[in-house]
């Protein structure tokens, strides 16, 4: 077989299996089905929260009937948090003081957003099929249809988004996925201290060789309990309250400051 | 020991949070100050968004001036009379502010036009303080006795018409120039989001010639009733107020106001000056550096927009 033919196959089975696997995970199994389990399904933020590991586990169901794959497989977890506008600002020189002067905004773009893979996703599948699939954080960032050139000036913006969010731990890519048996594996993602509350979505993608075999989504949400939502609760639901209560809280503690201080 | 805010959405360690509440409680409480234009930055740089830290601080500085004023009314240090027309001004000032804070918020660049202001009104004001109270010491080396305030002896702007008898300060003056000089206090205050007594305290010693007594208790008093006002508006207009962060800051700065208090009796009048001139001009130069130095960092993220 040669080189190009190989190529061509694999573009050919890339616009078929999803909607292949889609039918025959519904219907009797004769491709890979998978099945995913999340650590948790509800993380409650307390007072002592300060960040959490969530592991997915997955299994690889096949049959006698399933063909056997040529290559190991590999396995891409994607989590995406709640979504919300992030602008991106760059300060220039003007004269000479440094003001923000170009900014980039990023629609709809989940504030939480984790790519955890057993190898790099780079060396999983190639970039076209990484953008089919939305494997990556690159495939995430980069809105479909744009052509290359407009974008190559949106590029500086999505790189320092990716740096930046990668220091503050929202952004997470890596490759610690790693199978524990043949057809099982295991990904832990970390959700940071700064995790927004909502529902993340988290998704497992199964390749081969390049080659897309089969994909579970599953969820979880993060919400907080007892007293951070209660306090959260008066301050949305009866701010004056809130607000009065507040400025009453300031009022009582410096006068009883003054009176446990007291020595003249 | 960590602990997670509900409104900032993260956790914060609590001991390095009571340590900068109590620290900026003890300048807060000698200057006469709310100690905002300090605070701010410091739970800006802790992470915590600057709207969040904005908003819960003015709750905080409200319990510090509280222990401020009880402090300083049982020394009689305390002009009410003054302080409530002063706080009639601010108020009036506030709202102007807010509004305005908006409208420039909606034009965009409202980032450069704080820091801007920061820089020239701390070095302008700063330099002005810290050039009249090398003045004062110099002459007071070379053994020059600088003329005091005589009885009947007033610049211009105190005789003007509605005048009241303020016996604390020893001052019979107009209320008209208290009135606009608490009004622009307010309105700046509102736009940088800061209390305003840093201009105050050196206006009433300056301008007025009130003695440095009374000045920083009163001043504490009107910033206590602005900041009571400022912590409903900001709870009720955009529910940013952190009851969790501000209580943390309020145990710590009610302490060391309480000591911030004694200090502040016990500096000389010049020293006080002198101290106080080189914390604001401090503060400006640290707004100029972060203009004129290149950034480490030239970009910023910034959410806005509903999350869902």
């Amino acid at each position: 077989m040669t080189a190009r033919a190989s190529s061509r196959g694999r573009g050919a089975a890339l616009r078929c299996t999803l909607p292949l696997a889609l039918t025959l995970a519904a219907g009797p199994a004769r491709g890979e089905n998978l099945v995913t389990s999340l650590s948790t399904t509800q993380i409650a933020i307390t007072s002592t929260y300060s960040g959490v590991d969530v592991a997915l586990f997955g299994v690889i169901e096949k049959d006698l009937a399933t063909p056997a794959r040529q290559a190991p497989y590999d396995v891409v977890v994607t989590v995406r948090g709640p979504r919300a506008t992030t602008l991106v600002r760059e300060k220039q020189r003007l004269g000479f003081v440094y003001v923000n002067r170009r900014q980039r905004r990023f629609v709809d773009l989940p504030i939480y957003l984790a790519v955890v893979s057993t190898r790099p996703v780079d060396e999983i599948a190639s970039r076209q099929a990484r953008l089919a699939y939305g494997l990556g954080l690159e495939a995430e960032l980069t809105p479909p249809g744009v052509d290359a050139a407009r974008d190559a000036a949106n590029a500086r913006f999505r790189e320092a988004l990716r740096r930046l969010n990668g220091e503050n731990g929202l952004f997470v890519e890596k490759s610690t996925a790693r199978f524990v048996s043949p057809n099982v594996f295991r990904a832990t993602f970390p959700l940071p201290a700064t995790t927004p509350v909502g529902r993340y979505q988290v998704e497992a993608t199964v390749l081969s060789g390049g080659t897309f075999v089969a994909r579970s989504s599953t969820r979880f949400h993060v919400v907080k309990t007892g007293f951070e939502q209660a306090v959260v609760d008066l301050a949305h639901n009866q701010p004056l309250v809130y607000g009065l209560a507040a400025a009453a809280l300031s009022l009582l503690f410096g006068w009883t400051a003054t009176v446990v201080f007291r020595r003249d | 020991m960590e602990i997670y805010l509900p409104i900032a959405d993260m956790p914060v360690n609590v001991f390095l949070l009571l340590a900068m509440g109590a620290a900026v409680g003890f300048i807060s409480a000698m200057f006469g100050i709310s100690g905002g234009f300090l605070m701010t930055p410091l739970l800006i740089f802790l992470g915590i968004p600057a709207a969040i830290a904005v908003a819960s601080q003015t709750s905080q500085i409200a319990a510090s001036s509280m222990t401020g004023v009880l402090g300083y009314a049982r020394r009689g240090a305390l002009d009410l009379k003054l302080g409530a027309v002063l706080t009639l001004g601010g108020a009036v000032g506030t709202v102007a502010g807010v509004a305005f804070f908006n409208a420039m918020r909606r034009l965009g660049q409202l980032e450069l036009v704080i820091v801007v202001s920061y820089v020239v009104l701390f070095g302008f004001i700063g330099t002005l303080m810290l050039v009249e109270s090398l003045r004062a010491l110099w002459s007071a080396r070379r053994g020059v006795a600088r003329r005091r305030r005589r009885g009947g002896e007033h610049p211009w702007y105190v005789g003007l018409p509605l005048r009241m008898r303020f016996y604390r300060s020893k001052l019979y003056a107009s209320v008209i120039p208290f009135l606009a000089v608490a009004f622009l206090i307010g309105f700046a205050g509102a736009v940088l989001g800061v209390g305003g007594g840093f201009i105050m305290v050196p206006t009433l010693l300056y301008l007025f010639r009130i003695p440095a007594t009374v000045v920083v208790g009163t001043s504490l008093f009107q910033i206590l009733c602005t900041m009571l006002g400022a912590t409903v508006l900001h709870a009720v207009t955009n529910q940013l107020v952190d009851v969790v962060l501000a209580l943390i800051l309020v145990v710590g700065g009610v302490f060391g106001a309480q000591f911030g208090a004694r200090a502040g009796q016990r500096l000389g009048g010049e020293t006080f000056r002198l101290l106080l001139a080189l914390l604001v001009l401090a503060v400006g130069v640290r707004f100029a550096l972060e203009l004129v130095v290149q950034p480490h960092e030239p970009f910023s993220i910034m959410r806005v927009g509903p999350e869902r």
